[in-house]
């Protein structure tokens, strides 16, 4: 079948892009960028279509291209797999992505650095489809990794502005801590399974006994595998490069961070469902990160002010929905709300980026409003997304998320808490989605009121300017350190034991510049620093109200693509007791279908609730999301006096909401800043720069100066050389003297 | 017969001699002569150890210690003529251009 053009398409287009797209004019950089996913799309449904002929034994389609590594009895090849599970995902992928491409042809049209960013998009594309289809647990731990690189990459895309680089690291670190446990998971594996393809891996563990009565190697394996899943898919504790993420530009954070790459760690765990399928204690973990996410991650969505902000929460607590549902066994609900997921989630964040574009770049929802009348196909497009989102009938989120919450109440693993959890949060869901659409749409447009403009300051656009007082002996130090970093250094002295010095830094390069200083200083010298305000350059801050506009089509067909898919994307899933037959579970049915004695039993256990009961659940539900929606729509559509009078009440609350309950800062105290100053103190200035510089300078500077007494025998005076000839000639004889008297 | 200490106590003082001369003196051909005073001293020595051992070996090491000798004064005084030539004297601390 070929399965290796699907990921190798992508990446053509990303060599061509980035080895010669600098030379190409935007439309041949635009047509590279497209015709290679498209390709590759196609050539999945091309797939697609051949795998639904298959007969049920030749699945999974296993294709092997070859021997990779090996060392002792381990040894692992390139190869793609193709089941159910891994079909639906590159159907996913490919379809969203392509749309997505089609989009960024659009928003990023005015950008610098286009064909870098088709050549980073479509090297994702490579990574995730080769994470989606690889055999063994390796070269999906290839493609997991290459999703971060190319999330780094697309998050630092605006690598000139401070704070877009370092969300991008950021997002790179905080994934690595989770591939850390991820890769521990993978040696445990080799260790016991001796192989890490999914066929060896799988068969081994569905000999092992179901671990009901404490922790074994499953669990572990399971446990190490969730670090990793919370640090791809943003789960806590991990979550908090995803907000941050949304530095990149939109289409990056509708690809990336909604429909794909976090979607990979629940792809991963429905992967490995034979090994957490029999450690039921790793399992109710998976639940309960889930469930505290989706809580966790609601209410801070709640209060942000940031359009992209809010939909990057929204991501964070859905996919703690997606989570859940795994962590109940309900791998096929959670793969559900994956999909549906992908199609709203895409769509809220490229209908966002077209309000972005359409008010030149507001972001700040407070400064928005009344936009319904000026991008109507921006404002139908969302609005099917919001109620697909708020899971209203008969749109898509209902479906996937109705899936869940009646899974996890009558799971075998599940428990009536973590139904409840999930319907608080699908009310506040609802809540923050429909105060996001009345916001943004309704209202007076609040442009106009923006006076101050909280720019950043642009690194390369303005200097600081730093006076520093340093006593006479620092100077020469201090001078040395500025030398690297300073555009222009004067000085004067106006005392007779310090000097004055004045210099011209750019702000990037304060942060350790002025710790240096006072660390060479011994915290002596006096330091001030003036920042420049300047304007981030290139972008007006707020539109006009006779300005705003519609997008230009090639960014609104993708956006009513994936209405409709919204839309209709859940009637695939319609489950038994509203009278649908529910094809996307039996589509899965044979990936999951557990031999495991829990899930038999379940099936034929009597106690299994009835569909009367799922029809309240199901209402319920629908209740809550109703409920959310009015709230909003007293809050930010009738009385919009109410939120200010909430807040000044609820003081603390709100700060800690609008502060993300401070982890970030947390974070920073506790690990960052210990590791920033343990590196640059003792394994840089001390190991680095000190023992081992050190030990090579010294001993440079020794052999210097022993040769510097040698070469006082090369005097160029005669007799001195006579003389150094004679005193080796007796040396020469007073050894042979002693050698014959020994 | 004439004991042989007495040669070698001889040989050394000439080379002694020969060897304080050419660490002292300033004028090149001097240094030159003391330079074949050693060279002699040793003949004399070969030739000693070669009498009282009845052993030719000694007598045939002179002849090849002559004829370095001769090559080598031959190309020293070529040296000291250009020498000369150039730095106009015979003074052997005036030729000191690569001098620290």
């Amino acid at each position: 079948m070929n399965l290796w053009l699907i990921p190798l398409l992508p990446l053509a287009g990303a060599i061509i892009n980035g080895l010669f797209g600098r030379r190409f004019s935007r439309r041949t950089v635009s047509v590279m960028g497209l015709v290679f996913v498209a390709a590759s799309m196609v050539w999945t449904w091309v797939v697609a279509f051949r795998f639904a002929g298959l007969p049920a034994g030749a699945i999974p389609h296993v294709e092997s291209y070859g021997p990779w590594l090996g060392a002792g009895a381990f040894s692992a090849n390139y190869g793609l797999y193709l089941d159910q599970l891994s079909m639906l995902m590159a159907l996913v992928v490919t379809g969203v992505g392509f749309l997505i491409h089609v989009y960024s042809v659009g928003y990023m049209a005015h950008e610098g650095g286009y064909y870098r960013f088709f050549s980073f998009l479509n090297l994702f594309m490579f990574f995730m489809l080769t994470l989606v289809l690889a055999n063994n647990y390796l070269l999906m731990f290839v493609g997991w990794e290459g999703v971060g690189l190319a999330s780094y990459l697309l998050i630092g895309f605006f690598f000139l502005r401070d704070s877009a680089s370092a969300a991008g690291k950021k997002a790179f670190i905080v994934n690595r801590i989770g591939d850390f446990g991820f890769l521990i998971g993978l040696f445990l594996m080799v260790k016991h399974f001796g192989t890490l393809d999914f066929s060896g891996v799988f068969a081994s563990a569905s000999g092992l006994p179901m671990e009901t009565a404490g922790a074994g190697l499953l669990t572990a394996i399971g446990l190490l595998l969730v670090v990793g899943a919370c640090g791809k898919s943003a789960q806590l504790p991990l979550y908090v490069w995803l907000p941050d993420a949304m530095e990149g530009p939109t289409p990056v954070s509708a690809l990336i961070h909604a429909a794909t790459m976090v979607t990979a760690g629940v792809y991963m765990i429905a992967r490995s469902h034979a090994i957490f399928d029999r450690a039921p204690i790793a399992l109710t973990v998976v639940a309960i990160i889930g469930c505290a996410t989706a809580l966790y991650a609601a209410t801070i969505g709640m209060v942000q002010h940031d359009i992209k902000r809010v939909l990057a929460y929204s991501t964070i607590s859905q996919l703690g929905y997606m989570v859940l549902a795994c962590g109940v066994a309900a791998y096929s609900a959670g793969m559900f709300h994956l999909m549906t997921h992908a199609f709203f989630k895409a769509l809220l964040f490229l209908a966002a980026g077209s309000v972005i574009h359409a008010l030149g770049g507001q972001q700040d929802m407070r400064y928005m409003g009344g936009l319904r009348k000026h991008i109507p196909v921006t404002f139908w497009t969302m609005t099917a997304a919001t109620f697909a989102i708020a899971g209203i009938f008969p749109l898509s989120g209902f479906f996937s998320k109705d899936e869940i919450l009646w899974r996890s109440y009558s799971s075998p693993f599940g428990a009536w808490g973590y139904w409840a959890v999930g319907v608080f949060t699908a009310f506040l869901t609802a809540f923050y989605m429909f105060r996001l659409w009345f916001l943004t749409f309704f209202g007076e447009y609040r442009g106009e009121q923006q006076t101050q403009a909280p720019a950043p300051v642009d690194p390369y656009a303005g200097r600081a300017e730093i006076d520093l007082v340093i006593p006479n002996a620092y100077v020469d130090e201090v001078l040395n350190e500025l030398k690297g970093r300073a555009a222009r250094v004067t000085h004067a002295d106006p005392h007779h034991d310090a000097k004055a010095i004045k210099a011209f830094v750019a702000p990037a390069k304060m942060m350790y510049l002025e710790a240096e200083i006072r660390a060479i200083t011994e915290d002596k010298g006096s330091i001030s620093i003036r920042y420049p305000d300047q304007e981030r350059p290139g972008q007006e801050r707020h539109a006009h109200e006779g300005h705003i506009h519609e997008s230009p089509k090639v960014m609104l067909i993708p956006l009513v693509l994936l209405a409709v898919l919204s839309v209709g994307g859940g009637w695939v899933g319609v489950p038994a007791v509203l009278g649908g037959s529910n094809h996307f579970e039996h589509f899965l049915a044979p990936v999951f279908e557990e031999h495991t004695a829990a899930a038999a039993e379940a099936a034929a256990s009597p106690a299994e609730p009835t569909g009367a009961s799922e029809i309240t659940l199901t209402v319920t539900a629908t209740g809550a999301a109703l409920l959310g929606i009015a709230l909003a729509w007293l809050l930010y559509y009738r009385r919009r006096d109410l939120p200010a009078k909430l807040r000044e009440r609820f003081q603390t609350a709100y700060l800690a909401l609008e502060h993300k309950y401070y982890v970030d800062e947390l974070y920073a105290a506790t690990i960052v800043w210990p590791v920033v100053d343990f590196s640059r103190d003792v394994l840089w200035r001390f190991i680095d720069a000190g023992v081992i510089d050190g030990t090579i300078n010294e001993s440079a500077e020794a052999a210097r100066q022993v040769s510097d007494r040698v070469r006082r025998m090369q005097s160029g005076n005669i007799r001195s050389y006579a003389g150094w000839i004679a005193v080796g000639g007796a040396a020469v004889i007073a050894y042979m003297v002693w050698l014959g008297v020994r | 017969m004439i004991p042989l200490a007495y040669y070698l106590l001889l040989s050394a003082i000439l080379f002694a001699c020969g060897v304080m001369g050419f660490l002292i003196k300033r004028n090149i051909i001097t240094i030159f002569m003391c330079i074949e005073l050693m060279l002699n001293a040793v003949n004399l020595a070969f030739v000693a150890f070669a009498a009282h051992w009845q052993n030719l070996n000694g007598q045939v090491f002179v002849f090849f210690v002559m004829v370095v000798a001769a090559a080598e004064a031959a190309v020293g005084l070529a040296i000291i003529i250009a020498v000369f030539r150039t730095r106009e004297t015979l003074n052997v601390d005036r030729v000191n251009l690569l001098k620290l």
